[in-house]
């Protein structure tokens, strides 16, 4: 019998294939980035083969809590999102914009060379996808375009894996982000690991991933393995460690800016700026100048920043925000509402990293709906 | 049909590099306020807007945006710089011949064209008068389109007024009112003593078909438009320009957010509707 039709093409890969795929990425030239142990956490780092992958390993996150845990299973994608977001090869946290030379003629300012590296990213989640999606619009899609950004997200090649296993900070079917991967990789993997098989469904997404296939050794997948694949997201879906509820959001927070709540949750942030660092959507960035001792060269470095720094809004004359409190509804009155206003899209993907690395564990979804709970009724217009 | 050249993506230089320029006059406008002239080293000045600003960068120390106060017509543009922090005090220390560099001009200016047919009310705090000042340029270079004009500046103190000099040949046009105004003056000061938002009931303008322009600080702001709200002026007639700390002008750094605008593009210069709501809370 025939498998039920589908959008996309599918194949099946066994570790084999898996293996192939990386080395084929890494034969086409490209820098094959994804996850793997260190320090105690499972984060995003060069892939040599197969054995670089966390075999084995899941974690166990809550709010404030991040532990490895051992599976009962070889699994090499069972495990949600770590301390790493791929915006750390797309929006560096450290690059360097411009350098100056002065001398006795002028003043000359010269850009870097665009580096010639492309990544291929193995094990982008879904929620991730999204992330990627979002800041593409901030660096593509204003008036300016940021090209070395745009560079580096033009070569990139997608592996996206269907997640296998909920966080217990996830929240993407809130955010209806999750957990199928539904677009924006070339090819996309799910894991169906069984007392008596461990193989990937292959979906491909793009031209450059059908080609890749080609060069992998699989296999023809069938119906059964379309409803073991469909059974896998379906289960990560029903087992998210949180939700949030959507409905008003941004009216709720834009309406609440004065909310109690707010100097409850000031009372618990430390203003670390953890949540920003590990957010995969978070976009702000400072700028340092350096120069020589003789005062001919200087440059200008970009860095990731966070507004959770009194820096950050500094004007002549002291910050703009001084308190915890209006520096952690900024953030969060951003995230979930008025990036709506700027960038079309909600910048929040539901990926529960904010909640899991805040240090005195601060959960966004709570802090919503407490909110939500006690906020005045909104008057009638 | 040339399409290729004519997006602005594609065309020139990368935002955040600099163009040199050469600081061709210093003037010394106030004991820690300068005004720089500065013209670019290669090609021509960019066009701009009234109410825009550039960034100006002094080699080795940092960036700071700044806005466009005037402009020659040999091809440079005119800051006004306050000494206030370590790029400030940088640029405002700067000698002439230095070179610096330049990017912009960015965000929004002054929409002088649409207040054409309508009283035009002006009012500058402090520095605030800067930005304003080619808006101001602009209305009387075309006086017969207009209204009334009326235009409001304060300072701190008479040592502190900004541009006398400027503002002697306005105060001379018998088509322009201008009213200015101190917080704090000694004997010898024989011009009127109080805030600049105190000006606005004394100014002549018809509340319903008048445009105001705005800049100071940001209390001196609110005030203003309070005073001007009360005057009967509607939200959407009266235009501020805002102030945030800004590192790339592009939309990219994130630390110029007032709400959901980016004043870097979506400012300085907004328009008060859109924006009053967040005008009132503190630290916003």
């Amino acid at each position: 019998m025939e498998p039920e039709p589908r959008a996309r093409t599918t194949a099946l890969i066994d570790r084999r294939g898996l293996q192939a795929l990386i080395e084929a990425l890494a034969d086409e030239g490209y820098r094959v980035v994804g996850p793997t142990r260190r320090d105690d956490a499972i984060v995003y780092d060069d892939l040599a083969d197969l054995d670089d992958l966390p075999a084995g390993w899941t974690e166990h996150q809550e709010a404030g809590r991040y532990r490895l845990v051992a599976r009962d299973d070889q699994a090499l994608f069972g495990y949600a999102v770590g301390p790493h977001a791929w915006k750390r090869f797309l929006h560096p946290p450290v690059e360097t914009l411009w350098t100056a030379q002065r001398d006795e003629h002028g003043l000359t300012f010269r850009s870097p060379e665009p580096a010639e590296e492309r990544f291929a990213f193995l094990g982008v989640r879904a929620c991730e996808l999204q992330a990627i999606a979002i800041q593409d619009r901030v660096f593509l899609e204003g008036p300016h375009v940021d090209a070395g950004y745009g560079a580096r997200r033009r070569e990139a090649f997608i592996v996206a894996v269907n997640c296998g296993e909920a966080g217990g900070t996830c929240f993407c079917v809130s955010m209806q982000t999750g957990p199928r991967a539904e677009s924006g990789f070339d090819l996309a993997l799910t894991e169906l690991l069984e007392a008596d098989r461990h193989d990937f469904l292959v979906e491909v997404g793009s031209p450059a991933g059908a080609a890749l296939l080609e060069r992998l050794p699989h296999r023809k997948a069938g119906g059964a393995d379309h409803r073991a694949a469909d059974a896998v997201v379906a289960r990560t879906a029903s087992r998210m460690g949180r939700e949030l509820e959507t409905q008003g959001l941004k009216a709720l927070l834009q309406d609440n800016p004065e909310h109690p709540r707010w100097d409850d949750v000031a009372e618990r942030c430390l203003t670390c700026g953890n949540c920003t660092m590990v957010c995969p959507t978070c976009f702000c960035t400072t700028v340092e100048d350096h120069s020589d001792l003789a005062g001919t060269r200087a440059e200008r470095v970009r860095l990731w920043d966070s507004c959770f720094t009194l820096d950050f809004s500094y004007l002549h004359g002291g910050s703009v925000r001084q308190s915890p409190r209006s520096r952690y509804r900024q953030w969060m009155t951003h995230k979930l509402a008025s990036w709506i206003d700027q960038f079309g899209t909600s910048g929040c993907v539901g990926c529960g990293r904010c909640i899991t690395w805040c240090p005195t564990g601060i959960d966004i979804t709570e802090e919503a709906a407490v909110i939500r709970a006690t906020a005045p009724q909104r008057r009638d217009p | 049909m040339s399409m290729a050249t004519t997006d602005p993506r594609a065309a020139g230089p990368a935002p955040f590099v600099p163009q040199a320029y050469r600081v061709e006059e210093v003037t010394r406008e106030l004991a820690d306020t300068v005004s720089l002239r500065l013209a670019p080293l290669d090609g021509a000045r960019p066009d701009f807007r009234p109410g825009q600003f550039n960034m100006l960068w002094a080699f080795g120390v940092g960036e700071a945006a700044i806005s466009i106060s005037d402009v020659e017509t040999d091809g440079s543009f005119v800051h006004t710089v306050r000494a206030v922090g370590a790029v400030s005090g940088a640029l405002a220390g700067l000698e002439v011949g230095t070179r610096v560099g330049l990017r912009g001009p960015f965000g929004t200016g002054w929409r002088v064209a649409e207040a054409r047919g309508a009283d035009v009310v002006v009012v500058a705090g402090g520095l605030g008068l800067a930005p304003l000042r080619p808006a101001i340029q602009a209305l009387l270079a075309d006086r017969a389109r207009y209204g009334r004009v009326a235009i409001l500046v304060g300072a701190r103190s008479p040592e502190t007024l900004l541009y006398p000099e400027a503002l002697a040949p306005w105060q001379r046009r018998p088509d322009v009112e201008v009213l200015v105004t101190v917080d704090h003056a000694g004997a010898d000061w024989a011009g009127r003593v109080g805030v600049v938002p105190g000006l606005v009931p004394r100014a002549a303008f018809d509340a319903d078909d008048c445009v105001a322009l705005v800049c100071g600080p940001e209390v001196m702001m609110r005030f203003t438009v309070a005073a001007l709200r009360h005057a009967g002026v509607a939200a959407e007639r009266i235009h501020v320009s805002m102030e945030r700390n800004m590192k790339c002008a592009v939309g990219w750094c994130g630390h110029c957010q007032f709400g959901p605008a980016f004043v870097c593009k979506d400012g300085p210069v907004m328009r008060y509707d859109a924006i009053a709501d967040l005008f009132s809370i503190p630290e916003v």
